[in-house]
């Protein structure tokens, strides 16, 4: 800098010389070449950003989307009455005493015989059974118990493939893993291969990832995110119908018409502080307040919901002030000035004017604490649960998962499987994300007046 | 005014909630050891598909964990069952006690095996000793009469036979019940074998107790990990470490066997059979604790823990067995210990 002066000097005497408008001088060249230096770390500042996000996208798809499709086999099975219905009387009551353990070997003895009709031999081949999910004898079961008269009969069931086989035709197991893997062998995978050559073992889309419960570790090709998605959705309910009334009664009060003191100071630094809290606080706060003090059941999603409305109000009300406050005076004084109330000249003028951007602002709370995970650990909802909750409002009241825990819960499973799974799950919920923060950006582009 | 209708559905929703809140829990509710868990999984998931009654639900969090929550009391909104991997604790029976809940039922389920594995890629870690592994880990080994800060950084300095591999191991954190094992049935048998506890007791002047602990202390200079997520953790730094070898549950090795080779104990391999007859070296008993007051009042309760214990399911051939459990001996013991409903002795 000190020696600016010298240089201006130069500058000018350059100037002089060869004065033109049209040959820039040594300054201008510099600073353009700034301006030009300056967009090019800004081009390449996003340019990492959208690579970034790419990766990110890229891989998820990559390993989440083979979890929407999954492989069946579709077999006749032979329904014995004597191990079905020992008692002889087709009465379900009576046949129920069967578990489900019980039906495991109606499956080996399908496949065994499957193979027999159709001769198919396999060199070294034992176990063919260990092909379909064990899943199947539930599967049997559930459709005996509401047709008991079919017993005795054979009927064709479409099993799922246990997951080391589903792998095997998604490339994640080889015949070379498969000669070290207790789970699978390569025979079976030959197996595999002919049975789909005969058109018994095909790949469909499988509905039930979106629709069905949690399963145990022995069978990850079953294991659904119906209860995840039910109670992420009751979750939502109750947020929104606790934090959308208050967080709107709170900045209405705060922004039209609380005195400005001391005391609404201190609140508003409060909300802005709260805002800014870590998640796993007010999930500690939960655990001690909703469950230990108030007694409400672990795991619920009354509690989750509780848990994060608390965390979704500052959010609201921050944002809901804001719109309250983009509204311009001249609105509220014409109002006045026909003689509305107070009261009239907010609800009827000021808050319409206000509603798309609080329904942003409450869209974007919702979509935060959708993805939410910290504070639930601590309420127990990390559980094993795979009875869906009733309907609202008992089901608030019943134990459910949460789409972000379930795919915590999903990386922890020793079954190689389920990691493919965790990545499906997270693909659901960024669709669910996308399709919240979506609407949010539409109703702005719709209903927003500008002044 | 529509600002009034969303109050009132409100203040309904809060009515019907807290109607609903006062009917009782339906079903069974679980929670602790990260071990027991994959078996509970099943056991539940068979349970609710055999019975009328709900399906269980159970929270993982470690044993530790599980049975301070079920310590808390006697009522609904407390759990029933605690799965732990290793006994309940004089000291937490008493806690238990002091908060009323006295019956506890204890109900071993099984044996699990603990393995030593790494990359099947990696350098030939097939054959370990205890005292090779007390050698590797300790914090401070016994040298011409004093204490010295471990100077093994390799393999090939404990035991020329081993690898030529930087020491790099990773073993479960302190919250895990897989720790205590560890300590227990390796390292201090290690140091036990390798003549370093007489040693230690000479230095120390025959203190026992502090001889045990001193062969206990775990280094930490960044050759022993402490790994305190799930074995997926342990696997995942395995993968990404071909000179490690980690510590893993017998059944999670079973289910990752195209990943990971294991290493004998003391010459022996790990397999539900030896774990059963007692040859392999390092293994523990699994249990969950019931409630005893709550039985009755919880349906399903007694019901799901002697379907458990039955024979179609923690027997030889059952799911559990197929899982990776080692089937316990005296099922039948226990399982005449959930019919007559027999509580812990009094630890005083």
């Amino acid at each position: 800098m000190t020696d600016m002066p010298d240089d201006r000097g130069a500058g000018r005497s350059a100037a002089t010389s060869t004065a033109s408008i049209m040959r820039p001088d040594a300054r201008t060249k510099s600073r353009n070449a700034a301006e030009k230096r300056f967009r090019a770390y800004g081009l390449g500042a996003i340019v990492i950003g959208i690579l970034a996000l790419v990766f990110l996208l890229a891989s998820i798809l990559y390993r989440g989307l083979p979890a929407f499709t999954q492989t069946y086999i579709s077999i006749d099975v032979a329904l014995p009455a004597e191990t079905l219905d020992p008692e002889g009387n087709r009465d379900p009551a009576e046949m129920a005493k069967v578990i489900t353990f019980g039906y495991a070997g109606l499956v080996d003895d399908a496949m065994q015989s499957a193979l027999e009709a159709r001769g198919i031999e396999v060199e070294g081949l034992n176990d063919p059974g260990v092909l379909i999910s064990k899943q199947a004898p539930a599967q049997i079961r559930d459709w005996v118990l509401s047709n008991p008269e079919a017993v005795g009969g054979t009927e064709r069931f479409d099993f799922l493939a246990t997951s080391r086989i589903d792998q095997y035709y998604k490339g994640a197991v080889t015949m070379e893993s498969a000669a070290r893997d207790s789970q699978i062998s390569p025979e079976q995978l030959q197996l595999a291969d002919i049975l789909k050559d005969e058109g018994m073992l095909t790949r469909k889309f499988n509905w039930s990832f979106v629709t069905a419960p949690d399963a145990s570790d022995q069978r990850p090709e079953a294991a659904g995110l119906g209860v995840a998605i039910l109670g992420s959705a009751y979750m939502m309910l109750i947020v929104l119908g606790l934090a959308l009334p208050i967080g709107v009664a709170a900045s209405i009060y705060l922004e039209e018409f609380a005195p400005t003191n001391r005391w609404t100071d201190i609140i508003e630094v409060n909300i802005s502080n709260l805002a800014a809290v870590p998640s796993i606080v007010f999930g500690i706060l939960g655990l001690a307040i909703f469950i230990n003090f108030g007694g409400l059941p672990q795991s619920a999603p009354i509690v989750g919901g509780l848990v994060l409305t608390l965390m979704t109000l500052p959010t609201i009300i921050i944002s809901t002030r804001a719109s309250l406050k983009s509204v311009p005076p001249s609105i509220r004084d014409a109002a006045l000035g026909v003689g509305a109330s107070k009261m009239q000249a907010v609800f009827h003028h000021v808050l319409p004017l206000a509603g798309p951007g609080i329904l942003t602002g409450t869209i974007i709370g919702l979509a935060q604490a959708l993805g939410e995970t910290a504070p639930l650990l601590l309420i127990g909802m990390v559980a094993f649960v795979t009875e869906y909750p009733d309907a609202p409002p008992e089901g608030f009241f019943d134990p459910a998962t949460a789409l972000p825990v379930q795919v915590y819960n999903w990386t922890q499973r020793a079954d190689p499987a389920f990691a493919e799974r965790a990545s499906g799950a997270i693909i659901v919920l960024l669709v669910f994300l996308a399709i919240m923060n979506i609407t949010a950006i539409v109703l702005r582009r719709k209903f927003e007046r500008r002044w | 005014m529509s600002f009034v209708r969303t109050t009132a559905s409100v203040a309904i929703l809060a009515a019907a909630a807290t109607a609903a809140g006062a009917q009782g829990r339906d079903q069974v509710q679980v929670a602790g050891s990260s071990t027991v868990l994959p078996y509970a999984n099943i056991v539940a998931e068979a349970f609710g598909e055999s019975y009328d009654f709900p399906t269980p639900v159970i929270q993982s969090g470690g044993s530790s964990a599980g049975l301070k929550l079920f310590c808390e009391g006697v009522g609904e909104n407390t759990i029933d069952i605690a799965n732990a991997s290793r006994p309940m604790r004089p000291e937490e029976q008493k806690t238990c006690a002091d908060n009323g809940v006295n019956e506890i039922i204890e109900v071993r389920i099984g044996y699990d095996g603990i393995v030593f594995a790494s990359q099947t890629d990696g350098p030939a870690f097939t054959a370990f000793e205890p005292a090779q592994w007390y050698k590797a880990m300790a914090a401070e080994i016994p040298q011409d009469g004093e204490m010295v800060a471990n100077p093994n950084t390799n393999w090939t300095d404990i035991d020329p036979s081993l690898p030529d591999a930087e020491i790099l191991a990773f073993i479960p954190g302190t919250k895990h019940g897989t720790r205590e094992v560890f300590e227990e049935k390796v390292i201090l048998a290690g140091c036990e074998a390798s003549g370093a506890m007489e040693q230690i007791m000479e230095i120390n002047g025959g203190d026992e107790d502090a001889a045990e602990d001193a062969c206990m202390a775990i280094r930490d200079d960044g050759a022993a990990v402490d790994i305190d997520g799930d074995y997926t953790e342990t696997l995942a730094r395995i993968e990404s470490n071909s000179d490690g070898v980690g510590v893993f549950g017998l059944s999670f090795y079973e289910n990752n066997t195209d990943k990971l080779k294991v290493a004998t104990m003391g010459g022996v391999a790990p397999s539900t059979e030896t774990i059963a007859s007692g040859e392999y070296p390092v293994s523990r008993p699994l249990y969950f604790y019931i409630k005893k007051a709550h039985i009755g009042v919880i349906p399903g309760l007694k019901e799901y823990a002697a379907f458990f214990v039955n024979d179609q399911v923690a027997g030889q051939g059952g799911p559990l067995a197929d899982y990776g459990l080692v089937p316990d001996p005296e099922l039948a013991q226990t399982q005449q210990k959930v019919e007559d409903e027999t509580t812990m002795p009094d630890p005083s």
